[in-house]
């Protein structure tokens, strides 16, 4: 440890080298720390010039030039001047970063644009307070005309998202929990514990549209089934908790996915501890096995919730789309967060004005945006607290 | 309190493959006994079969009879839970459960079990198990920090006391200093020669050193070969087996010739 410290130090410590004049024949020539700053600057320079000779002074081109001369350069000046390995060193981590920036391009210039543009619906007076009661063709043409504030907002689709995520997750994650269970904790591996692990695959891979038509047929024929013995009357289908059942064919193998996996990391020796104190199988799940993966397991449970929350298709089939609020699960159409965005572009309220509607989406978008955001912070918060706790020597 | 152990022609299976044959024993009440042997002999796997711990495995099984205090506890309606309760387990590596402070540890046996103490008996009990496992000065500051805070030793000491928490008539140990530095492993066999006074202890050894030093009646367990069957070659008093074996291969053992 002391040894190769001191080796480590020495180039850059030239006062401790015995003789001052003579150079470490193991030290490398290193490069100053702000090549790479000056290669990018000249990079940017020359492609700046390239573009404002040859085109219109693209930005794009100016970008992917400068990318592709500070590639070279760098690798062309480290080669020369530090060697082959270090060149080649530098050349991949400069493609790293390369790639880490190109993913972020997407999401930051998604996130900008749909603030920049979504920011002035949001602050319209009740966009968040109010529902889509008495907006018409008329209110928007006026809105537009006169200059007035746009009416009408989304509390209702909130109210909806809200009503059917929660009724999704209070059916899915008891399946999800107890499917898991079963397949770590019970099944050792049998053919039925392969036919489960099986099918949340296919699950896995179901497109939304068809879990939400799974949903619409699966609440009429329930619904037929209790008219024909007579206890209800009423058999219209298109209702929240339609919406939840199609949602949790979606979320269920998330939750089993995730909460296998956490149970399944969950130290062997914990539970040979707690069998062998002579605690029962199931106490031994709840109270040892279940504390020490529930950050885990809320995590992913808050991460499919995010993942639902933004399903179109399948709400749109099952519970429609209203402009009142509506609080009943059980009894009439419901709207939905994606589904007003989607009603809002697709069937302005004003087919001829349809700047009110367009801005009412994109202030809904970034409102949906900044609720799935949340959630994935919520699960990172829920990660860390329910951690189980280390320390405290 | 403290229990006998009757082992009759025990055989022991993973699947249809037989780990363990033919294994016969008697162990005191009170006492220490050590089980040694080279590495795969089954000296673990027939400590797990005496609180049927060995079943938690898939595919496990045991043939024979195994009596405490002459009950059978492979009969037919015993409780594997039950045997459990009166004979506890400390395995090789220390596990405190890391959701739990060092209290609700030591007390482990009674919450996960749903048990209502009150809060004085609750207080007694963790002085009494953390005394006897020789911990209660270290840690009697710091009872609500986690267990998994603790150094290696102090946790395979918190381990014991939460054994001795539920009170067992015997205490089965797998290798419990194996993974602990001289001084914590002179911290644990002290405690060992302590709870052979009230408790049996039977304990899993690879140190034969450990096995001279702690117990009174040592078993020798030994293996013919890859996927033959692990056998009982000599069980007598500690000072026989590493004086004056009465088998060859217990005397290369012993004395490091083996293999």
């Amino acid at each position: 440890m002391t040894s190769s410290t001191r080796t480590a130090e020495r180039p850059s410590n030239p006062s401790q080298e015995p003789q001052g004049s003579r150079r470490n024949k193991l030290a490398q020539r290193p490069l100053p720390p702000w090549t790479w700053v000056v290669v990018l600057v000249a990079s940017a320079v020359v492609a700046a010039a390239l573009a404002a000779l040859f085109t219109d002074f693209h930005l794009g081109f100016v970008f992917v030039t400068t990318l592709v001369l500070f590639l070279v350069t760098s690798y062309v000046v480290t080669r020369s001047r530090a060697g082959r390995r270090k060149a080649n060193d530098e050349l991949c981590r400069n493609l790293v970063y390369t790639a880490f920036i190109l993913a972020l391009i997407p999401l930051v210039s998604l996130l900008w644009s749909v603030t920049s543009v979504g920011m002035r619906g949001l602050t319209e007076p009740g966009f968040l307070t109010s529902d889509m009661m008495g907006v018409s063709g008329t209110t928007d043409a006026e809105s537009v005309q006169e200059g007035t504030s746009v009416q009408g907002g989304i509390v209702h689709a909130l109210v909806g998202s809200l009503m059917i995520t929660l009724a999704a997750a209070a059916i899915s994650v008891p399946i999800g929990l107890l499917t898991s269970i079963y397949l770590v904790e019970y099944s050792r591996g049998g053919p039925l514990a392969r036919a489960i692990t099986f099918f949340v695959d296919v699950m896995t891979g179901i497109p939304s549209i068809v879990a939400g038509l799974f949903g619409v047929a699966a609440m009429s024929w329930f619904l037929g089934v209790l008219n024909q013995a007579g206890l209800i009357s009423s058999s219209r289908s298109t209702m929240g908790i339609t919406a939840a059942i199609a949602l949790s064919v979606l979320m269920i193998p998330i939750v089993v996915r995730t909460t296998e996996e956490m149970l399944r990391v969950v130290p062997n020796e914990l539970r040979e501890a707690s069998y062998a104190m002579g605690v029962r199988k199931w106490r031994t799940i709840t109270k040892v096995v279940l504390p020490t993966a529930i950050s885990g397991i809320a995590s992913g449970v808050t991460l499919a919730l995010a993942r639902v929350f933004g399903e179109t298709a399948p709400i749109l089939v099952t519970a429609g789309f209203v402009v009142n609020v509506n609080w009943n699960l059980f009894q009439g159409w419901m709207t939905a967060l994606p589904v007003y965005i989607y009603r809002q572009f697709q069937n302005p309220i004003n087919p001829s004005l349809s700047e009110p509607s367009y801005q009412r989406a994109w202030a809904a978008a970034l409102v949906l945006i900044f609720v799935v955001m949340m959630l994935n912070l919520i699960a990172r918060i829920i990660a860390k607290v329910f951690a189980p706790k280390t320390g405290g020597r | 309190m403290s229990k006998s152990i009757q082992a009759i022609d025990m055989n022991i299976y993973y699947g249809s493959f037989r780990a363990v044959e033919g294994v016969s024993i008697d162990i005191d009440s009170r006492s220490v006994t050590a089980l040694i042997g080279p590495s795969g002999c089954g000296k673990t796997t027939f400590l797990r079969s005496i609180n049927r711990m060995h079943e938690v495995l898939p595919y496990a099984s045991v043939e024979g009879q195994l009596l405490l205090d002459g009950d059978d506890i492979y009969g037919s309606g015993v409780d594997p839970v039950t045997v459990r309760t009166m004979i506890g387990m400390v395995f090789q590596k220390p596990n405190p459960f890391p959701t739990m402070s060092i209290r609700e540890n030591v007390l482990a046996g009674y919450k996960l079990n749903g048990t209502r103490l009150s809060r004085s008996d609750a207080d007694s009990i963790v002085e009494r198990s953390l005394s006897s496992a020789n911990l209660w000065n270290e840690v009697k500051d710091r009872l609500d920090k986690p267990g998994s805070g603790l150094s290696g030793g102090q946790q395979q000491r918190l381990c014991i006391a939460r054994t001795i928490a539920v009170k067992p008539d015997v205490i089965l140990m797998d290798e419990p200093c194996s993974a602990l530095d001289p001084i914590s492993t002179l911290a644990v066999e002290d405690l060992i020669s302590e709870l052979k006074e009230e408790y049996t202890v039977v304990i899993v050894t690879h140190n034969m050193q450990q096995a001279a030093r702690v117990s009174e009646r040592t078993a020798f367990f030994n293996i013919a070969g890859t996927g033959k069957p692990g056998k009982l070659i000599e069980y007598a008093e500690t000072s026989t087996i590493f004086n004056n074996p009465s088998e060859k291969s217990t005397e290369d053992y012993v004395s490091g010739r083996f293999g």
